[in-house]
């Protein structure tokens, strides 16, 4: 099989009446899921005349959004599902490299739609109309492995948001390893946490369409309170979860299972941020029964490309392996010299294979940055992917994460590049530069900045250009940047400002 | 409740709490700015907020964590 829809018609075909998708407020069974996607894609046809195009899909993530996206591969398009809360500028900076065909919304979000310059096509109309059985199979016919399937953007360190080309057959590929590493089944019922435009959705997502299990949406304001998201869990039977470390770090926070405990909770998976031993050992204190599983990877592998589950005790103070490269995905760590890393030392992880995306769309600067020739034999083209994530081997082969080449940061599981806020900080016209760094200790971004406005004017203006995960927490202004030898914003003079202060959320 | 507007101010400037009555439908406050805000609430008023005070009601808008932590104060 060659595209994702016949491996999701294979498995929704089996159980027809069985509820695929659900969140509080609705739900679609297998057969509704496949006939609205199935509408979705016929009415695209008609209405766009365009073959593989993107179609951006701006909705919150609900089961409708999921049949919306695969309308659109119904439809011979790939889809991009941008987050409905970030700011229009934002979104338009999105589009002068995704150009898409049209934007699919719903009602809700029409008038914000309108406003972005391009087609707007409405759900609702795309369900008035019938399935175009001939139309969807000529499109199937022409179709390949290696046609787009989606375009996830991610933060990119020059403003620029970088739109990650993943394939159908990094799809099949990846998915095909989780469900034989994770034994994903139709009896699995997924508590869905990370939103539809973050790679770590594809795992679940796909997980359940190609295979018919329950993917269960869980409002994000459920994660503010976590009474309430046990109470959920418990309600809807959810067994697997795989969240970020940050939403698992809520019930450690809080002591929540003290409280109430999840009663059907049986995999435990995690990716997106490093796990701190500290939440993992709570959770494990109360479900040694469970598995639980460290994910690795970036988007630009589908979403993961190493993995370790917990086969021994931590530490508070340890951390975490990375564990080893999934079945048909080689991650492999080059030296600074371009060799390849004896075991113990540090090198930068590189990976090939099927999981890899295409490159970043519309964007060749940035793709022959990350996609590179194999350093390790030139005798055929190979492309592999350069993460920017420095590892090393410990003495029992596994993988250890160690940190950054670059600045990337990741905060609550979402990866940022500092230089996309500062870019857009600088941009203000009150603004002459600006530093944006990141607090481990408390998990906060901060923008330091030399010009005239206040900082809760500066603070208005970013969160009109920003996404709310990226706005930062804290807004100082400072009288003169200070450089360092080579001429840089001196970034190091902050960061040892901020650890010689006491933090008062430190205290938590 | 000058108090808390500060605190709220400080958490996340450039919203208006004063006026906001939907902090919790409208996603302005995140599930880590709840949790940062609880601990702040806890040191300025020497409380504790305990987990069965995290439901949404608490948190719509500054006046309801100012009940919030009116109630915890009576109760204590």
């Amino acid at each position: 099989m060659k595209n994702v829809l016949e491996y999701m018609e294979a498995a929704l075909s089996r159980n027809p009446e069985k509820i695929l998708i659900a969140d509080p407020d609705s739900s679609l069974t297998c057969k509704e899921f496949l006939h609205r996607s199935r509408q979705i894609g016929s009415f695209l046809c008609a209405e766009l005349h365009a073959f593989r195009r993107p179609v951006a899909v701006y909705l919150d993530k609900t089961p409708a959004c999921a049949a919306a996206m695969m309308g659109v591969v119904y439809s011979g398009c790939f889809y991009a599902v941008l987050d409905t809360a970030q700011p229009a500028d934002r979104i338009r900076l999105i589009f002068d490299t995704l150009q898409p065909a049209a934007v699919l919304t719903d009602r809700a979000h029409q008038e914000k739609a309108e406003e972005l310059g391009v087609p707007v096509l409405l759900l609702d109309d795309a369900l008035q109309v019938s399935e175009n059985e001939p139309e969807l199979l000529r499109i199937r016919r022409s179709a390949i492995d290696t046609d787009i399937l989606y375009v996830l953007y991610t933060s990119g360190s020059t403003g620029t948001p970088k739109g990650v080309v993943i394939n159908h057959r990094a799809v099949i590929t990846y998915i095909s390893w989780v469900i034989e590493t994770f034994h994903i089944d139709d009896t699995i019922i997924f508590g869905s946490q990370t939103p539809f435009y973050f790679s770590m959705s594809v795992t679940d997502l796909f997980g359940t369409l190609f295979t018919g299990a329950r993917l269960q949406i869980i409002p994000r304001q459920y994660f503010s309170f976590p009474t309430m998201l046990i109470d959920y869990l418990n309600r809807y039977e959810i067994n697997t979860i795989y969240w970020v470390p940050s939403a698992l770090g809520i019930i450690t926070t809080w002591d929540a299972f003290a409280w109430k405990l999840p009663l059907h909770l049986k995999k435990i998976m995690f990716a997106g941020e490093v796990m701190p031993v500290k939440y993992l050992n709570y959770w494990k204190k109360y479900f040694p029964d469970a598995s639980f599983s460290n994910l690795f990877g970036p988007t630009e592998t589908t979403d993961i490309c190493t993995w370790y589950t917990v086969d021994r005790d931590f530490r508070d103070d340890e951390s975490l392996p990375i564990g080893h490269s999934c079945n048909n995905c080689d991650s492999f760590i080059v030296t600074e010299d371009g060799r390849e890393a004896k075991d113990g030392e540090t090198g930068e992880l590189y990976v090939r294979g099927s999981f890899l995306a295409l490159g970043y769309y519309n964007n060749p600067e940035k793709t022959a940055d990350a996609f590179v020739q194999n350093p390790l034999q030139s005798a055929f083209p190979e492309t592999v992917y350069r993460t920017g994530d420095l590892v090393r081997r410990n003495e029992r082969g596994e993988i250890i994460y160690i940190g950054r080449r670059d600045f990337q940061i990741k905060h609550m599981g979402y990866r940022i590049e500092p230089g996309e806020i500062e870019t857009v900080c600088s941009s203000l016209k009150q603004v002459d530069s600006s530093v944006c760094i990141y607090d481990e200790r408390t998990d906060r971004i901060l923008i330091f900045y030399q010009g005239k406005g206040k900082p809760e004017e500066i603070a208005r203006q970013l969160q009109e250009k920003l996404p709310p995960y990226m706005c930062p927490q804290k807004i100082e202004k400072v009288r003169q940047m200070p450089y360092n030898a080579n001429g840089k914003t001196d970034r190091k003079y902050f960061l040892e400002q901020i650890r010689s202060q006491s933090n008062p959320a430190e205290k938590i | 409740m000058e108090t808390i507007i500060k605190i709220l101010n400080n958490l996340k400037p450039g919203v208006d709490f004063t006026a906001e009555k939907d902090l919790v439908n409208r996603q302005i406050l995140t599930s880590m700015e709840i949790m940062l805000l609880t601990g702040e609430l806890n040191d300025a008023f020497d409380i504790e907020i305990t987990l069965p005070y995290i439901i949404p009601e608490n948190f719509s808008s500054a006046e309801a964590i100012y009940d919030m932590v009116q109630r915890i104060e009576e109760d204590e």
